[in-house]
């Protein structure tokens, strides 16, 4: 901490010092990043791009500070405000809303206006408030049903296209003694998941845009009918017992061990799996089946990105940080197997030789014409984000209280639509 | 020093006051810290509940709606009434401490090592305290449903079940609780007269009404302390809540501080103002303990 301060000052010292020459040939200065890539994997990326764009940037002082990624969910509000950066990672969609609204992060719809930005069209909904774009994309990846091949086989069974194939396929294995899914809703973000699917196959993408925004009634009959279809698997014993008090990662044992045959996740889950012991044959992903035919299919995709807080000191050199980062090289080197393992954003990238960011690439680019969601506690506010999560983990305990739960939903809509 | 100060004394302000102003002096730093870090928040806390702000753009003020919404949301209520067990059923550590302690209050070979076993959970951490329970809670692997299926009881999921799952918390919270009255009294119980003892026996007094008689009137210094620390450490039950359930299943174990905290400062929160509220009502339960505190403190004091 100490010397966190101490470099600080030393950053606060140079870019007052320097920042009159910042305006001369090349960039020079301090560039402050600060990052919630703690994990190992993305750590190392986001330390590899700082040491690249310094590589072409000798002038430019780079400061890379990296901060626990739940941590910085709270610690952005305090540094955008007091002693902002010149870049920081943040989440795209309503996520970013209140830091918007609140002109804490800057308008940047001139690098969008810019060429080579046009590859990145996919996500550009995703970065848009009041018709201005507010960050980039760096980095996302694909929901799905990943599921055990091997006991598929056994079964005889393949993997559903339709709601109708995937409950007679559930029968079967619950028959067999196995759960068709395995969850673990501890931490309720989960079960987000499954309502984000079963919503927009029911009643499609805009329909769930439209309640995540909140112009439509939680107890609208639509919102029962996806409730409903969600029932049918829990009441023939879907999913797994107990999920209320595991964790996502306490859940995939009962995938690895075969006691569940399923798991609806993004596609960070896979590494898990691996080590797991999981090979590829016995992995196998598919896209969630079709329920309502008259509805495109939509997915949910959630992006990270890159912003500049308004505050920033140094932003010509931020926007030539933010232009490296989307360029299809960058994201190409930074989404491979061996690093992040997702899918970059920017359509010239090209995708890893990798089973599953292959099947998510070409599903999110071809089998997606709804649209594409961030995810559930992106999409919708954050109050409605919590307290909608909660009462899906309850209705996936506690089916019969739908009634209860909807009209507790429907309150906090409109509490937060004042 | 020179003649000035030689004859200054009794002309000084400073000399002349200094009986009154000493222990001023001795206490301003104590009354600085505590004006400007319990104090101040308190009355910037009551504030802000009467405003509705994000953290970030500008506070608007609501009056008393922030309270209003409080009597009718739900989850507020599961959180007070869940306080109110954490009180009630907190105190158990008490008794149980006490019993520990006369248990353990002997000569024996090794009883050091007892005693520091014993003493042992309030020593870890409570998020420790809160995992180790949370394994012996867990529906699949647990130790708890070893037990009940070797004499055949059906799998429970205490945590996972909204009905026992508070429960569940306390009797983990009870554990190290139980450690911390059992030290009070074993140091309480090193002061008992034992001419008392003597005395009581003599006249035929034994087991219960030994205890309750003569022994648990001068161990009153130690249940005063006892019942102090457990009634603040059931109103400040958080680590336990945040590690075992996280507040859930859906919102169902819930205290007033944990309500508090996920409301202004956690991921999904941010709203201050309707925080503060609540804040605010976990600040007037506790004055209400901490009035009777001072109040039986006081009484003491003046009995002297």
């Amino acid at each position: 901490m100490r010397s966190m301060k101490k470099l600080m000052l030393a950053g606060l010292a140079a870019t007052t010092m320097l920042s009159s020459s910042a305006f001369a040939e090349g960039l020079s200065g301090e560039l402050r990043v600060f990052s919630d890539m703690s994990n190992p994997a993305p750590r190392a990326v986001m330390e590899g791009m700082v040491e690249r764009f310094g590589a072409m940037h000798p002038d430019l002082d780079i400061e890379l500070t990296v901060i626990d990624r739940e941590a910085y969910k709270t610690q952005i509000r305090n540094f955008l405000t007091a002693d902002a950066p010149d870049v920081a990672n943040w989440y795209a969609a309503n996520r970013m809303g209140p830091y918007v609204n609140a002109g804490l992060f800057e308008d940047i719809s001139d690098l969008w206006a810019e060429p080579e930005f046009a590859a990145l069209a996919s996500t550009k909904g995703a970065m848009t408030i009041d018709d201005k774009q507010w960050g980039v994309p760096y980095t996302y990846y694909q929901w799905g049903v990943y599921y055990r091949q091997d006991i598929f086989e056994e079964l005889g069974l393949t993997a559903p296209a339709t709601f109708e194939e995937e409950l007679a396929n559930c029968e079967k294995i619950v028959a067999s003694g196995r759960a068709c899914y395995t969850i673990g809703s501890k931490f309720l973000w989960t079960a987000g998941g499954w309502f984000d699917y079963l919503n927009m196959r029911t009643n499609g993408y805009d329909f769930h845009m439209q309640l995540a925004r909140g112009e439509i009634e939680w107890t609208d009959d639509r919102v029962r009918e996806t409730f409903a279809n969600w029932r049918k698997l829990i009441d023939m014993g879907g999913f797994i017992e107990d999920h209320q008090t595991y964790s996502w990662q306490e859940a995939l044992p009962f995938m690895i061990n075969g006691d569940a045959t399923a798991y609806l996740m993004g596609n960070f889950a896979v590494p898990h799996f691996r080590d797991g012991g999981l090979t590829d044959d016995q992995l196998g992903f598919y896209q969630f089946p079709v329920i309502n035919p008259d509805v495109p299919m939509a997915e949910d995709a959630p992006t990270d990105t890159f912003h500049i807080p308004a505050n920033a000191q140094n932003k010509e050199a931020a926007r030539e940080f933010l232009r490296f980062i989307v360029s299809a090289d960058n994201q190409t080197l930074i989404n491979a197997g061996d690093a992040l393992g997702q899918l970059p954003v920017n359509a010239e990238s090209s995708v890893d030789d990798d089973k599953f960011l292959e099947a998510g690439f070409n599903m999110l680019s071809n089998d997606a014409p709804g649209g594409v969601a961030q995810f559930f506690d992106r999409d919708f506010s954050a109050e409605m984000a919590k307290a909608g999560m909660e009462g899906l983990q309850e209705f996936m305990v506690y089916p019969d209280n739908l009634d209860d739960i909807l009209e507790r939903l429907e309150f906090v809509r409109q509490d937060t639509a004042e | 020093m020179t003649d000035t100060t030689a004859a200054a004394p009794h002309h000084s302000w400073f000399h002349r006051n200094r009986k009154t102003i000493t222990p001023w002096l001795f206490l301003l730093p104590g009354i600085l810290f505590f004006s400007v870090y319990v104090i101040y928040p308190i009355i910037q806390s009551i504030n802000l509940s009467f405003y509705k702000w994000d953290g970030l753009g500008e506070a608007e003020y609501v009056g008393t709606a922030n309270y209003e919404r409080l009597a009718s949301d739900r989850a507020f209520t599961v959180s007070l009434f869940n306080n109110m067990k954490w009180l009630l059923l907190y105190l158990l550590a008490i008794p149980a401490g006490l019993f520990i302690a006369l248990f353990l209050n002997q000569t024996v070979r090794g009883i050091r090592i007892y005693k520091s076993l014993f003493f042992f959970p309030f020593v870890i951490s409570q998020v420790v305290v809160g995992l180790v329970f949370t394994w012996f809670y867990d529906p699949n692997f647990g130790l708890l449903n070893g037990i009940l299926g070797a004499v055949g009881l059906g799998p429970i999921n205490v945590l996972g079940d909204p009905a026992l799952a508070t429960y569940g918390i306390i009797a983990a919270g009870l554990w190290p609780q139980t450690a911390y009255c059992m030290i009070l009294y074993l140091t309480g119980l090193n002061a008992v007269d034992p001419e008392q003892i003597e005395a009581a026996r003599l006249d035929g007094a034994k087991g219960w009404r030994m205890l309750w008689h003569i022994i648990i009137p001068q161990l009153k210094p130690a249940t005063f302390i006892a019942f102090v620390v457990t009634i603040i450490g059931a109103l400040r039950s958080f680590d336990l809540i945040s590690i075992m359930t996280n507040g859930g299943p859906f919102g169902s174990t819930r205290v007033l501080s944990f309500y508090m905290f996920e409301k202004a400062l956690s991921e999904y929160g941010f709203r201050m103002g309707y925080g503060a509220a609540i804040a605010v009502v976990l600040f007037f339960i506790m004055l209400f303990f901490i009035a009777y505190f001072l109040w039986s403190m006081y009484q003491d004091e003046k009995g002297r």
